[in-house]
C-alpha cells in the first residue's frame, strides 16, 4: 500500500513537473484570413495583427501614439528636414540566424521602394536612397522634408526582412517570410491556420512567455465569439458591439478595448456627381444634412453607447483633434433654414450607397431617418463593397458610407481623401487652401504648428462637408481570464510580447 | 457499346468548352475590379496599375481567356491574386476536405433518412409515421446556418463536447477529425435525410400494395423478412439514385456549412474568392466543380446502359 502511495505521489510529481514545462501556446481568432504575409506587399489590416508577432519594425507606437523605438534605437532628422539618420539596435538576428545591420535594413527599404507592385513604394515616395554610414547606422536620403516619414517606418514600412531569404524566395517570399519579430514562421494553410513558434535568438527574447501562437480565421462574429467561451480560442479580434454585454456577463472572459485611429463617414460627391443633386452643388445643403444628424444619437441606438461619436479625421483623444471644432448639437430648425437658403424645396432626393454589413446598414438608417425630419430623402442603396469601391471611383452616388481604418499620423487620415490630386478623393474635392495646408503640414516635424496648419485645413472641410465624419468604433478584442498582461493599442493589433497564459 | 462511349466522350470536350467560356465571361460581368479589391485601402494608381498589368487584367477579355485557357490546358490553372498560391495546389488542398464532409453528410443522410422512411411507411398513420412527417418536415425547413450555430451552442458552449469550429485531417488525428466535422456534417445531411425520408416513405407505400408483397404475406412469410427482403430492396432503388442526385445540393450546402463552421473547404475557398475578386480562383474551383458533374454524369448514364440494355441502341 505504501509502495502504491509512493508511486502516485511520483507519478504526480511527473505529471505537474510536465505541466510546469509544457508548451503554451495562444490561439487567436482573427476576423478574415490575411493576404499575403510579405510586409513588401501586404494590405489588410488582419494581416498587420499577424506581422505584430511575426516582424518586428524600426520603430513601434505607445498607448499614447507616442512613437517609441523597437529594432532602431534612436532617428534623427537634418535642420533640412531632407535626410534621417536611423541609429539600429545592435545583436538583432532574423529568424533565420541572419545579423541585422545597416546593410540589411537598407536591403529592406530598398526592396519596399523599388519591388514590382510594392504597396510600400508610396508611402515611403518621399525617400530618394538609403546610404549605410556605418555598420549599425543608415540614412534616408528625402526628395522632399516629409515629416509622417518616421510614422511610416512604425508600419510595414518599416518591417526588416532577412536580405538572404527574400533574395532567394523573390515573390514568394510570403510563403515562407522571415523576419526579426518575436515569432517564427511555421506553416499557414489557406483559410485554415497561421502557425508561429517562438524564435529563441529574439533580442527581446526576456519578454516573450508563450511558445507557440496559432492565429484562426473564423469570419463570423458569433461562431468566432462561441469558440472563445468553448475555450477553443484564447482571444478573438473584432467582438461585436452588440456582443459587449455577453462578454461582460462571462466571468471567465476580459474585454480590452480602445478607440480607433480611423473613422466612419459619409463621403459626399462634389466634384463629380452626374446628375448635379443639390448635396454636390451647394456647401449649405450639405451643412444642413450635417446639422440634421445626432451623432450622439447613432452612438446609442446602433452601438449600444460603446462608440466614440467624432467630426474630424482623428478622434475627440487624439493629440491633433482641433479641440475649438467640437462635434455639433443637432439643429432641425437651422438645417431647415438652411435648406431654404440654399433654394431647393424638400424633399431633397439622395442617393446613398452603404456598403454592405450589420453596423453600416443600421447607421444608414438610422441617419436616414433622422435627415428625412430636415427634409432629405436619403435612398440606402445596399452595395457589395467591391462593387461600392468601384462606383466611388466613378462618382456614381452621391453619398457613400465610408470607413477608413486609420493612420498613426494624421497625413494618413487626410492627405489620401481631401488632396485635390489624392487617388481617394472620391468627392472630388477642390480647394487651393486645403491643398496648400495638407502640403505644409509634411513639411513640418514641430507638433504645434503642424497643429496651427492641420486647424486651418478643418475649418475648411467643415465649411465645404466633403466628407461627414460620424463616429470612431472601438476597437474590441475579448480573451480568456487565462491570459495574462494583454494591453490594448491604439491602431488594434495584437501584441504578444510581455504576454503570459496560466 | 463503344460507339456510345466515344460519342459521350466527344460530346465532353464542346461541353467543357462551353463552360469555360461561360465560367469566364460571368465573371467578368461582375462589377468591381480585383485591382482595387487586392489594393483594400492603399489605393496608390501607379501600384494599382502594376497590378493590372502583372495579371493581365490590362488586355481585352479574349486575350485573358486565352492565356487561361492554355494555362489549363497544360495543368496551370493561374496563381491566386490575393495570396500568390497556385490555384491547382489550393483545390489539392481543399478538395478532400470537402469530400470529407459531403461523404460524411451522406452516410448521415442515408443512415438517418431511409430507417425513418421505412418506419413512416410500414406504421402509417401512427405516433410514429406523424413524428417521422415532422421530423422532416423540420428538415426541409430549417436553415443550415440557423441550425449550425443552434448546434454550436447546445454542443460546444453548454455541453462543451465538440469543437465549436474548425478543422483537423484525419491523417493527422481521427478522432479530432471526427469531432471536428461532425456537426457539420450532419446540418448538412439533415436536409437531404429530410428528402429521402418523404421518398423512402412514398416509394415504400407503394410497394407494399403491390401483388408480390400480398403473395409474400400470403406465403405465410414473417412480416420482418415482407418488409426487409421484399419491399425494401425494390423501393430503395429510386431512392438510392435520388441520393446520387442530391450530390448537387450537397455542394451548395457546403458553401454556406463551411462558412459557419469555418471549414476550409472547397465551398469556403470559392465564397472568399468571389468577394475578392480572385478570378483565377473562382474560375479553377468552378471549372473543376462542373468537370465532376459532367463525370459523374457519364458514370450515371454508362450505369444505366449496363443496367439495361434496352438503352444501348
Amino acid at each position: 500500500m505504501k509502495i502504491l502511495r509512493l508511486a502516485a505521489a511520483a507519478a504526480l510529481l511527473v505529471i505537474s513537473s510536465a505541466s510546469a514545462f509544457a508548451e503554451t501556446t495562444l490561439r487567436i481568432g482573427l476576423a478574415e484570413d490575411p493576404d499575403v504575409l510579405d510586409p513588401t506587399m501586404a494590405r489588410t489590416y488582419v494581416g498587420r495583427i499577424v506581422f505584430a508577432a511575426l516582424c518586428d519594425k524600426l520603430f513601434d507606437i505607445d498607448e499614447h501614439l507616442n512613437i517609441v523605438p523597437q529594432l532602431a534605437l534612436s532617428h534623427e532628422t537634418s535642420a533640412d528636414g531632407k535626410e534621417v539618420t536611423i541609429k539600429l539596435r545592435p545583436n538583432v538576428k532574423f529568424q533565420d540566424g541572419e545579423p541585422l545591420d545597416a546593410e540589411a535594413a537598407k536591403f529592406s527599404l530598398e526592396r519596399h521602394l523599388t519591388f514590382p507592385g510594392s504597396f510600400r513604394k508610396p508611402e515611403l515616395a518621399s525617400v530618394d536612397h538609403v546610404e549605410v554610414v556605418d555598420p549599425l547606422t543608415v540614412k534616408l536620403v528625402l526628395k522632399t522634408p516629409f515629416s509622417p516619414l518616421i510614422a511610416q517606418l512604425t508600419d510595414r514600412a518599416g518591417m526588416m526582412m532577412a536580405p538572404k531569404a527574400a533574395k532567394t524566395e523573390g515573390d514568394k517570399f510570403a510563403l515562407h517570410p522571415v523576419c526579426a519579430g518575436p515569432y517564427k514562421f511555421v506553416e499557414r494553410v489557406q483559410q485554415d491556420r497561421i502557425v508561429l513558434e517562438k524564435f529563441a535568438d529574439y533580442w527581446n527574447k526576456d519578454n516573450v512567455f508563450i511558445d507557440k501562437i496559432i492565429y484562426l480565421p473564423i469570419v463570423d462574429p458569433t461562431v468566432r465569439l462561441a469558440n472563445l467561451k468553448s475555450g477553443g480560442l484564447d482571444l478573438i479580434e473584432r467582438v461585436l458591439a452588440t456582443d459587449i454585454k455577453d462578454v461582460r456577463a462571462d466571468a471567465n472572459l476580459k474585454l480590452s478595448s480602445a478607440i480607433e485611429l480611423g473613422y466612419q463617414g459619409i463621403t459626399l460627391n462634389i466634384g463629380h456627381d452626374k446628375n448635379k443633386g443639390p448635396l454636390s452643388q451647394s456647401a449649405k445643403v450639405r451643412q444642413a444634412l450635417d446639422l440634421a444628424i445626432d451623432r450622439e444619437a447613432i452612438n446609442q441606438v446602433v452601438f449600444n453607447g460603446e462608440f466614440k461619436p467624432g467630426n474630424q479625421w482623428v478622434n475627440p483623444d487624439h493629440p491633433y483633434y482641433q479641440k475649438d471644432f467640437p462635434v455639433r448639437a443637432r439643429d432641425l430648425e437651422k438645417a431647415k433654414a438652411l435648406l431654404k437658403e440654399a433654394g431647393v424645396t424638400p424633399p431633397v432626393a439622395v442617393d446613398f450607397m452603404v456598403p454592405k454589413g450589420p453596423e453600416t446598414e443600421a447607421t444608414a438608417q438610422v441617419v436616414q431617418s433622422m435627415a428625412a425630419e430636415a427634409g432629405f430623402d436619403m435612398k440606402i442603396r445596399v452595395t457589395e463593397f467591391a462593387t461600392s469601391l468601384k462606383q466611388a471611383e466613378a462618382g456614381e452616388y452621391q453619398a457613400f458610407m465610408l470607413a477608413w481604418s486609420g493612420r498613426i499620423d494624421p497625413d494618413g487620415n487626410s492627405y489620401v481623401f481631401l488632396h485635390s490630386k489624392a487617388p481617394q478623393n472620391y468627392s472630388e474635392w477642390v480647394n487651393a487652401d486645403a491643398d496648400k495646408a495638407l502640403d505644409d503640414a509634411r513639411l513640418v516635424t514641430d507638433m504645434a504648428k503642424r497643429k496651427e496648419i492641420y486647424r486651418k485645413l478643418t475649418k475648411l472641410e467643415m465649411e465645404d462637408e466633403p466628407i461627414l465624419y460620424l463616429y470612431h468604433r472601438r476597437i474590441l478584442i475579448a480573451h480568456t481570464n487565462k491570459l495574462e498582461g494583454y494591453k490594448q493599442m491604439p491602431d488594434g493589433l495584437v501584441r504578444v510580447i510581455g504576454l503570459k497564459l496560466k | 457499346m463503344l460507339n456510345f462511349l466515344a460519342r459521350r466522350i466527344a460530346q465532353l470536350i464542346p461541353t467543357l468548352f462551353f463552360v469555360s467560356i461561360l465560367i469566364f465571361s460571368l465573371q467578368h460581368l461582375l462589377p468591381g475590379d480585383p485591382a482595387l479589391v487586392m489594393a483594400g485601402e492603399e489605393q496608390d494608381p501607379a501600384v494599382i496599375e502594376q497590378i493590372r498589368h502583372q495579371y493581365r487584367l490590362d488586355r481585352p477579355i479574349p486575350v485573358q481567356y486565352v492565356y487561361w485557357v492554355k494555362g489549363v490546358l497544360s495543368g496551370d490553372f493561374g496563381e491566386s491574386l490575393r495570396i500568390k498560391v497556385p490555384v491547382r495546389a489550393l483545390i489539392e488542398q481543399k478538395l478532400p476536405v470537402t469530400l470529407q464532409l459531403g461523404s460524411m453528410a451522406i452516410v448521415i443522410a442515408f443512415l438517418i433518412g431511409i430507417p425513418a422512411g421505412i418506419i413512416s411507411a410500414v406504421k402509417r398513420n401512427t405516433v410514429w409515421d406523424y413524428g417521422a412527417n415532422i421530423f422532416a418536415l423540420w428538415g426541409i425547413s430549417t436553415p443550415n446556418f440557423w441550425l449550425g450555430i443552434m448546434l454550436i451552442f447546445l454542443f460546444s458552449i453548454e455541453l462543451g463536447w465538440l469543437p465549436a469550429s474548425g478543422y483537423v485531417s484525419p491523417t493527422e488525428n481521427l478522432k479530432a477529425s471526427l469531432a471536428a466535422t461532425i456537426m457539420p456534417a450532419f446540418v448538412l445531411g439533415n436536409a437531404i435525410a429530410a428528402v429521402l425520408m418523404r421518398h423512402t416513405r412514398s416509394a415504400m407505400l407503394q410497394v407494399l400494395e403491390s401483388d408480390y408483397v400480398r403473395t409474400a404475406r400470403a406465403k405465410g412469410l414473417s412480416e420482418r423478412s415482407v418488409i426487409l427482403k421484399h419491399a425494401m430492396r425494390n423501393a430503395l432503388t429510386p431512392v438510392i439514385t435520388l441520393g446520387a442526385l442530391e450530390l448537387g445540393t450537397l455542394l451548395s450546402g457546403a458553401v454556406l456549412t463551411e462558412q459557419i463552421f469555418s471549414i476550409p473547404g472547397f465551398g469556403k475557398l470559392i465564397v472568399d474568392a468571389v468577394f475578392n475578386r480572385d478570378y483565377a480562383v473562382v474560375q479553377g474551383v468552378v471549372l473543376v466543380t462542373a468537370t465532376i458533374y459532367i463525370t459523374l454524369n457519364l458514370i450515371a448514364d454508362i450505369a444505366y446502359i449496363l443496367v439495361n440494355p434496352r438503352l444501348r441502341g
